[in-house]
């Protein structure tokens, strides 16, 4: 119950498309959404497949409670193995198209195979079909949205979709759904793209029905909803500055990565921050953000609608980009703000559309540019590479520039489009690239925040913010306060996030829910709508499964515990302003009980009792 | 004194929790495609709009019902369609000027917003009170009523 | 006073409510010719397929209603009309006095003058009666030509081929529907038809019916002929005014009223199928022979006899809404166009989906729909309160299913930021 008990099966090789039973006894030991799918992707594919050949798999997941009045119960994500990292890709995306293809009877659909021809899937209730994409390939995720809307004629239809720079083969192309959510990391959507699988379409009529018991669940929901709104972060803060809240905070606790993550603190964090976009700007009185904006089902609502000021240099002759659309996230801000060393608001903002409408991972897209800059101001690569744009921390044109070239994929665009990593490495300078596992790192710099340094570390997909959230305790005291310059007992506080967080993942509903709920209050509402019997033990036993089953999938993959490190630059340079002043990340003294928290091997595998208890 | 639905779009943030809710109350799931109130984005606006019946005094889709099936409600003044009577003709999906009323192709009848019988369920779960049930002579309807008469056809003297 | 209305369909029973609405002691007589109860020729096709039962059928469905609302209903047919005695013959050979007399005898379908036409196993689809005559004859596996896809014929459609019979449709007209949809929607709504196992011949006649060994033999103008268990006539219905003959109310395709549905003699008044009131769209008059006219013109014109003429009939929009074995369409107001207007259409032919608009500067004059289901009935609003759609046609244009944000923009607040 509460899950449909049904799975698309999409050959794009063949071009069959058929539909499957779910496996329940997976269900119930990887509940739904990310540990379910994962569970699917590493019993089907070879992990030492090529991302992008046909071998790789690629499968849109919902959880239990995605479609259902749970509040943030509309999420879905896109699994498959990244063309980034190599790792296991996990990218998780808010919207409508995750209720949709609830609505429509489905759990997730798994692509497996690559099409001949560009094709888009449509889905209509326990209708689907593949159909030709001729006509969208090769145009972006907006203009392929419009397409599609005509073509069905349905202004109900919910769409996600890849944009140009997945078509071209940009390595940090996201999926994105609704316009402007997206599934955003580890190139998921240049997989898609690999497979000639333009779109998904989706109609669904059909309803969720199937909940264990509506009245309790109808009770837990109140309830649960009830504690966000009475949170200051989901009640207050969110809704009024979204992520974005976080730009003065983390800047002011000196945790604020700045030019390629040189510096931890930027003067021009105010004029990209959440109170910059509510400010009327000069031109015409009216302000970045328009108004906050709820995916499927979110009592929340930290979304972001935003314009660009019309007499911006960015905009200034292109009506199409004149009104609204999702503005800025926090991480977005910084990778193409701070990271860059740029403060011009509407140019982030207008960096930050682009991404949306060519399906970028703006935070991969940005920390590159802020990487080429350190490339171009160490002299490594001049004009000739950059078709004479002065990459220089600082140049809103560059980024502007940066972020049209790696959506059509020409000039320097493609070397962008290769993520910092490999664009340092040939030129020669792969220190110079701030990742993890091949993935760009997010908005924390662990000098500041020592307990994310691990957390950065150790996730399974890379450099991420999502995978193990230690800033809610580090910063923001949730749910209690830890010292954020100390690296004592915060192995335990990696692994308890990362437990959680998998859980949150599988079960339809948002992470941000965390700032104010528990497994204690996923529990209830889980409980109620889904057989089995679900507790906040069970939970997190669950996200243990799930987080040992992507390691593993990983290790079969090739990587090894070294792999489990941080640049250098954090490690070695030390933090120069700020409360952290003279500190650098203490891994090395995190990652050993980190390991024996898990039940891990010194060198980084699950023992075999780890995954005896785990039942692996 | 009758209550109405008072819709303020500015608060609305486009989550459908209504639209759960009145498919959950009507139809015993969730279903937005079922939702007597729908939202509607407004991408470029930056602007969500939740509409539903208004429950017009004027009534087109029970003048144009040719089998009584529309009723008025003594107790809320909703106008209520009783399904065993409805025959799915679909008259008063084109008459109402509003689109309001929609045809359910699944059960070969129409549907519209009859009030929760009183108690709104949209109301209860909208999380921003862009949605509320508060008195009639509250809910500045003035729009709404200022289109109302420009479509009635039989206009009074 | 005494009210008298002749006819007992939608237009008749509405204003006899309304009469009685605006005037406690007023004499109300609603004389209709059929034995049943006041019921819906609309609700005939879900009859034809066991939706609904007879009673299912009536337009008001407590058995007391006109008696609650002391309206006598007599089961009669009105032979004649002496205006100036002010007096109504009856063909049971009873009189009846009025003061004010409000016409509202619908239609009645026409037979084409084709040979052999009156031979039995064919029938119009008009009332209960015919319906029952149909049901009987059509039968599972039963070879059943329809003769007509208008209006009438599609909407049985259905029932005929939910019945399971063998069905062949023809229709003289390049079409289907040609009075509510153009050449593309008509086309489509053939090979949906066709999809769906039943034969249509457009652009075909019938020339000659006549008595074969099972049933009847129906010759076609392209040298065909079917045999049939059962021919349904459905070519066109012509408005109920022969008795009106010698009584000085002007007739021409129906009766002519003026703006307050008041026909050429004072205190006679007419309503519905039988009236050429006046069309919104055109501001011409016509006949309409729609539902919601009727009930527009039933509410208009009693308000006109029970207080003088004090309300204006600005008009109704032409609407039609179809369900043709599952594929709905629906037309509005000039879906034909006019001269120098803009159009704006979609059409996916594969999914059997169209929606085309027509406009009249920046205003909404006309429409059309294949497929389209939901908030369809904020089309006739555009249309009726002519709003000025400014930027939003533009929109429109591109595309023409942003009709309820086109509605919404203009009659909510959504703001100006773009």
């Amino acid at each position: 119950m509460a899950w449909t008990g049904k799975i698309l099966r999409v050959n794009l090789t063949s071009g069959s498309v058929k539909q499957e039973a779910l496996n329940m006894d997976w269900a119930q030991t990887y509940l739904g959404q990310r540990g379910l799918a994962t569970k699917y992707l590493v019993e089907e594919i070879d992990p030492k497949c090529d991302p992008l050949g046909p071998d790789n798999k690629l499968i849109m997941a919902t959880g239990p409670l995605t479609g259902t009045m749970a509040s943030t119960g509309g999420r879905y994500s896109v699994i498959c193995k990244s063309p980034l990292t190599g790792c296991v890709a996990c990218s998780n995306s808010g919207g409508f198209i995750g209720a949709e293809l609830k609505n429509a009877g489905w759990d997730m659909i798994i692509f497996e195979g690559k099409s001949k021809k560009p094709v888009y899937l449509y889905v209509e209730n326990d209708k689907a079909e593949l159909l030709p994409a001729d006509k969208i390939w090769g145009t972006s995720v907006w203009a392929t949205d419009e397409w599609l809307h005509k073509k069905h004629q349905d202004p109900a239809l919910r769409i996600a979709a890849v944009g140009r720079s997945a078509e071209n083969g940009c390595l940090y192309s996201a999926v994105i759904n609704d316009l402007h959510r997206a599934a955003g990391r580890s190139g998921v959507g240049t997989v898609m793209a690999s497979k000639n699988l333009k779109a998904v379409a989706v109609r669904g009529t059909a309803g969720v029905g199937n909940i264990k018991d509506p009245k309790r669940f109808m009770q837990a929901t109140t309830e649960a909803k009830q504690v966000l709104a009475e949170n200051a972060v989901t009640g207050q803060g969110l809704p009024t500055y979204g992520t974005q809240v976080l730009m003065n905070v983390i800047n002011e606790i000196g945790a604020l990565p700045t030019r390629n993550m040189r510096e931890v603190q930027f003067e021009g964090a105010h004029k990209i921050s959440a109170e910059a976009m509510a400010e009327p700007r000069k031109s015409d009185g009216k302000a970045n953000l328009t108004t906050n904006a709820g995916c499927f089902g979110c009592t929340i609502a930290c979304g972001r609608i935003s314009t660009i000021d019309r007499t911006h240099f960015t905009i200034e002759n292109k009506p199409q980009y004149w009104g609204n659309s999702g503005g800025l996230e926090y991480e977005a801000a910084w990778a193409m703000g701070t990271d860059t060393g740029i403060d011009d608001l509407d140019a982030v903002t207008y960096a930050n559309f682009i991404c949306n409408e060519d399906g970028m991972d703006p935070i991969t897209f940005g920390a590159t540019v802020a990487a080429a800059m350190e490339l171009y101001e160490a002299g490594v690569i001049g004009d000739k590479e950059t078709g004479g744009i002065a990459f220089k921390f600082g140049n809103a044109q560059a980024l502007a520039k940066a972020a049209e070239m790696v959506a059509t994929g020409e000039g320097f665009g493609k070397d962008l489009a290769l993520g910092s990593k490999k664009l340092c490495e040939k030129y020669g300078r792969p220190e110079l690239s701030m990742t993890v596992k091949g993935q760009e790192f997010p908005a924390y710099d662990p000098r500041g925040i020592q307990g994310m340094g691990l957390a950065y570390a150790t996730s399974n997909r890379g450099a991420c913010h999502l995978r193990g959230y230690t800033v809610a305790s580090e910063v923001l005291g949730i749910p209690e306060k830890t010292d954020p310059l100390v690296t004592d007992g915060k192995a335990g506080l990696v692994k308890a996030f990362q437990d959680a967080t998998a859980a949150f993942d599988s079960s339809g509903l948002c992470i941000f829910t965390s700032f104010a709920w528990t497994l204690e209050n996923v529990a209830p509402q889980l409980d109620a709508a889904c057989a089995g019997g679900w507790s906040p033990e069970r939970l997190a036993e669950v996200g243990e499964r799930i987080w040992n089953m992507e390691r593993e999938f990983n290790l079969e993959a090739g990587m090894k515990a070294s792999d489990d490190t941080l640049p250098k630059r954090l490690t070695t340079e030390k933090a120069n302003t700020g409360p952290a002043e003279g500190k650098v990340n203490g891994l090395s003294a995190m990652l050993p009980e980190y390991y024996e928290l898990r039940g891990w091997s010194k060198d980084g595998k699950p023992t075999d009792k780890t995954r005896q208890r785990l039942g692996l | 004194m009758l209550r109405s639905l008072h819709i303020t779009p500015e608060k609305c943030t486009g989550c459908l929790q209504c639209e759960m809710a009145c498919s959950f109350e009507n139809e015993g799931v969730f279903n937005p495609a079922k939702s007597r109130i729908k939202v509607f984005t407004f991408h470029e606006e930056g602007r969500f709009v939740p509409y539903t019946c208004t429950q017009c005094a004027e009534a087109w889709c029970m003048q144009a019902c040719p089998v009584e099936a529309i009723v008025v409600n003594a107790a809320t003044g909703s106008k209520d369609v009783l399904e065993d009577v409805c025959v799915g003709c679909k008259v008063c999906t084109i008459a109402c000027p509003f689109g309001t009323v929609n045809y359910n192709q699944a059960t070969g009848k129409v549907i519209k917003c009859d009030l929760c019988g009183g108690d709104p369920a949209c109301a209860t779960a909208c999380p921003t009170e862009a949605i509320t049930y508060i008195d009639s002579d509250m809910t500045g309807y003035e729009r709404m009523r200022a289109w109302a008469s420009k479509t009635d056809t039989a206009a009074s003297a | 006073m005494h009210h008298v209305i002749v006819g007992a369909g939608p237009a008749g029973v509405i204003a006899a409510e309304t009469l009685r609405r605006l005037d406690r002691d007023a004499k109300i007589t609603l004389v209709g010719d059929e034995p049943e109860p006041p019921y819906s020729r609309m609700a005939i096709p879900y009859l034809l397929i066991d939706k609904i039962k007879e009673p299912g059928t009536y337009l008001r469905k407590d058995a007391e209603h006109f008696a609650a609302r002391n309206a006598e209903v007599v089961h009669d047919r009105v032979g004649g009309v002496d205006t100036k005695r002010q007096t109504l013959s009856l063909t049971n050979g009873g009189k009846l006095k009025y003061d004010r007399l409000l016409i509202a005898t619908g239609s009645h379908p026409v037979s084409p003058p084709i040979p052999g036409i009156d031979s039995a196993g064919v029938h119009p689809c008009w009332t209960l009666e015919d319906a029952r005559a149909i049901m009987k004859l059509a039968k599972p596996g039963a070879n059943v030509v329809l003769m007509g896809a208008g209006f009438i014929g599609c909407i049985i459609l259905e029932a005929l081929a939910s019945r399971g019979v063998n069905l062949t449709v023809v229709e003289m007209e390049n079409r289907m529907v040609p009075r509510m949809l153009d050449e593309t929607a008509g086309t489509l709504l053939k090979q949906w038809c066709e999809s769906k196992g039943v034969r249509v011949h457009t652009s075909t006649k019938v020339t000659a019916v006549e008595a074969a060994k099972k049933g009847l033999g129906v010759s076609l103008d392209n040298g065909d002929t079917l045999e049939a268990a059962l021919l349904i006539s459905a070519t066109g219905v012509r408005p109920n005014t022969q008795f009106l003959e010698g009584s000085g109310v002007d007739t021409d395709q129906g009766i002519l009223v003026n703006a307050y549905l008041q026909t050429s003699v004072e205190h006679v008044y007419a309503a519905g199928d039988v009236a050429q009131g006046r069309d919104f769209s055109t501001g011409e008059y016509s006949v309409q022979a729609i539902q919601p006219t009727a009930a527009d013109h039933g509410h208009i014109a009693a308000t006109n006899m029970a207080g003088g003429n004090t309300l204006e009939h600005p008009g109704s929009v032409n609407m039609n809404v179809l369900d043709t074995l599952g594929l709905v369409s629906s037309s509005f107001g000039l879906w034909m166009g006019v001269d120098g207007g803009d159009s704006a259409t979609l059409t996916d032919r594969d999914r059997y989906r169209y929606l085309n608009l027509r406009f009249d500067g920046d205003v909404l004059v006309g429409a059309s729909a294949l497929g389209l289901t939901q908030h369809v009935g904020v089309l006739r609003g555009l249309i009726q309160t002519r709003t000025a759609l400014g930027r939003w046609k533009d929109k429109l244009l591109d595309d023409p299913t942003r009709v309820m944000e086109a509605y919404l923009a203009g009659t909510q607040a959504i703001g100006a930021n773009a």
